[in-house]
């Protein structure tokens, strides 16, 4: 590209519109399809909660079969979910922050396609029993080549206009331009290394790299990423030390991708290496918890704005799980916790709190906030917003404790070699208060989508415009 | 280099990336590349084929249906024999990881909590140098026990009855029904259940250890008296 066709390209030769910027339509679709996914994972997970409790009532029908179900409710949550829910939400960031719309419009609703094919194949592959053998990688193998490509394509599109932004990045776009990056190289070396290249032990060690840097190289730096952008925008206020977002951003980067091998710890794989994932982990603790000092730095003597505004509220209660979350894994890795609580419901506690505590809540969060801006209308009902919070973050905190100490009745059932069954007995009623727990979940989520299609019916007030700010 | 876009792009998302994936995934897989991979058929073993043997005589009929009649003649026998059990254990492990059983057994003894106790010896390496370990199934989540020594614990007729209806052997197990593993009766297991049983006999086939029963306790049997300079000793 010649620098004529770069200036001219210079978006702030002409002052640029949000119409000009902003495909609000894909934003909205990107919404859409994110719900859908959550309520069919949800729907799952009830599944598997219910025949846990052996209260299954598709009990003995193929295509019903919670065991595929269990792996559909993890995999939408990801791909469905989460990936949906960034990607609408990308659309609005970048091109806002960039002032400089993504690379091509077409470009964009053709990778909206492409991932919900994606995504569907990968549910109906799962559920006719073609899943690959991988934890949040049971993608069949057939769909994988067509999800790296549709990745390959996010990245060009979203990348081009914050490549071309001259000058100085703010601190959002250093997490999306890495996360593009190791999304891509993430997915590729899940997916194909373990399944084509490596096998046994060495191919542990490569799925524990993929789970761990799934979580911690797409879904975490896309959300704080995100969290960069929306905090100073509510609060109306910068974020509060540009060091610490510095050693945050540079403390992740290098030291997350360590971490994978403390998924599999006491297995043969070799023992320094088990160290090295521990001491990584617990390394990366301490940098979250300079990320989260920055983000209450930022609301320091606006704590009101918590009590006031949903979507700070939605915001801040992530963190704090987030907080919560590294500090409980910090403890986990250890060589101590993990002889007890491994192989767990501690764990599937721990997962619930990552990645409904945090990342779903900022995604309602960010979804409460964004909604109306694009329909150009309040909400149908600002109480049903209220709801959707407090059923969802009561349940959340609910269910993760509930399963987190029924991992410790697991564990020292099995370590005090009583009969198999025994276990079984102990975690019954905490999978009963499992049950109700998501059941509340799911009946925020359910509040949710009535609200927004209520809010979706009614008339559009013509006064609500959006303004662009120059980042 | 910490705010550019070179720095990010070049250090933070190629170079910390491969620098993981050097340190965490080359290191472990150059430390075993000389413990070789086999293949499904380098495991058949004596334990399996006589499991596998065992369901043919023990459903003949739908033994027949899925694999055919065996060769009369013993030496085209054993080919034959070994070929169909390296078929169905990859089918059977295939179905494993498609019902996502694995999700909730695991197959990997830790060294500690006491698991060696309750089900055999520790977990090495070479145990999964095989295909049927791609990708490796250690598990993530145990509401079930842990399978890797699961082979030989028990009978075939006892694994079909399981997944027909996990219930009549074990009370209260949570364990969901696989009727469709079954053409209708415990007793008539199609091709796919006969592979995941055969599957899950093999699990563990290779250990000295095997058969291992869970409550395994000695007959009260008593020794025939010996002479006395022995009883000394």
């Amino acid at each position: 590209m010649t620098d004529e066709a770069l200036q001219s390209d210079d978006a702030l030769s002409t002052p640029a519109t949000h119409a000009s910027l902003v495909d609000e339509k894909i934003v909205l679709a990107y919404f859409v399809a994110a719900l859908t996914f959550i309520s069919i994972s949800m729907l799952g997970g009830f599944l598997m909660a219910a025949q846990l409790l052996r209260h299954n009532p598709l009990n003995g029908i193929e295509i019903f079969s919670p065991g595929r179900w269990r792996m559909l409710h993890t995999n939408a949550i990801a791909y469905g979910f989460l990936a949906n829910g960034f990607l609408g939400l990308l659309h609005w960031v970048i091109p806002r922050l960039t002032l400089r719309p993504v690379l091509d419009r077409r470009l964009s609703w053709l990778i909206f396609a492409a991932w919900q094919v994606v995504v569907l194949a990968t549910a109906v592959g799962i559920l006719l029993g073609q899943a690959q053998g991988l934890e949040w990688g049971e993608t069949p193998t057939w769909i994988d080549p067509l999800a790296q490509l549709g990745l390959l394509l996010v990245a060009i599109n979203f990348m081009t206009p914050i490549i071309r932004v001259k000058g100085p990045m703010y601190v959002t776009l250093w997490y999306f331009l890495a996360a593009f990056v190791w999304t891509f190289l993430t997915y590729a070396m899940g997916n194909f290394v373990p399944e084509y290249f490596v096998s046994g032990t060495a191919a542990g060690a490569v799925g524990g790299l993929f789970i761990h840097d799934l979580v911690g190289l797409f879904v975490t730096p896309l959300g704080w990423g995100l969290m960069y952008y929306f905090v100073p925008i509510l609060l109306k206020k910068p974020i509060w030390s540009h060091g610490l977002s510095l050693v945050g951003f540079w403390g992740l980067a290098f030291f997350y991708p360590l971490n994978g091998i403390h998924h599999f710890l006491y297995t043969p794989i070799p023992m320094f290496l088990q160290y090295g994932a521990i001491i990584s982990t617990i390394a990366v603790e301490l940098v979250v918890t300079t990320v989260v000092i920055n983000f209450f730095g930022t609301i320091w003597g606006r704590g009101r704005e918590v009590l006031t505004n949903l979507p700070i509220r939605y915001f801040y209660t992530g963190m704090v799980f987030y907080f919560l979350t590294c500090l409980q894994c910090a403890m986990q890795t250890t060589l101590t916790f993990q002889a007890l609580i491994h192989f767990t419901d501690w764990v599937v506690g721990h997962a619930h709190l990552v990645m409904f505590g945090v990342f779903s809540m900022w995604i309602f969060g960010m979804m409460t906030y964004l909604i109306p801006l694009i329909l150009k209308r309040d909400w149908y009902s600002n109480k049903l917003c209220e709801y959707h919070y407090w059923l969802s973050a009561a349940g959340l905190a609910v269910m993760a404790a509930d399963l987190i100490l029924g991992g410790l009745f697991q564990g020292w059932s099995w370590s005090s070699l009583q009969p198999w069954d025994r276990s079984i007995d102990v975690s019954f009623p905490f999978w009963m208060i499992r049950i109700w727990a998501g059941l509340s979940m799911f009946g925020g989520l359910v509040v949710f989508l009535y609200n927004f299609y209520m809010t979706w019916r009614s008339e559009p007030e013509p006064a609500m415009d959006v303004a662009v700010v120059p980042a | 280099m910490f705010e550019s876009k070179s720095g990010i792009l070049l250090v933070a998302g190629l170079a910390f990336f491969g620098f993981a994936f050097l340190s965490n995934a080359a290191v472990p897989y150059l430390m075993y590349r000389n413990i070789p991979e086999q293949t499904a058929e380098e495991l058949v073993n004596g334990n399996v084929r006589f499991q596998f043997e065992d369901l043919s005589r023990r459903y003949p009929e739908s033994f027949v249906k899925a694999y055919g009649d065996p060769p009369a003649d013993p030496e085209a026998g054993a080919d034959w024999w070994n070929q169909n059990v390296a078929d169905s254990l990859r089918e059977g492990r295939d179905i494993y990881v498609g019902e996502g059983c694995w999700h909730c057994h695991s197959q990997f003894v830790r060294p500690v909590s006491n698991e060696d106790k309750r089900w055999g010896p520790v977990s090495a390496s070479w145990e999964y140098q095989n295909e049927l370990q791609r990708p490796v199934l250690f598990g993530t989540r145990r509401i079930g026990p842990d399978l890797s020594r699961e082979g030989g614990r028990r009978s075939n007729d006892w694994h079909a009855v399981h997944l027909f209806k996990p219930e009549m052997t074990s009370t209260k197990s949570p364990m969901p029904e696989y009727p469709w593993l079954f053409d209708g009766a415990p007793d008539k297991p199609n091709r796919r259940g006969l592979a995941l049983i055969t599957y899950v006999q093999w699990l563990g086939s290779w250990l000295e250890s095997y058969p291992d029963y869970e409550n395994y306790q000695p007959a009260p049997f008593e020794k025939p008296a010996e002479d006395s300079e022995s009883e000394d000793e």
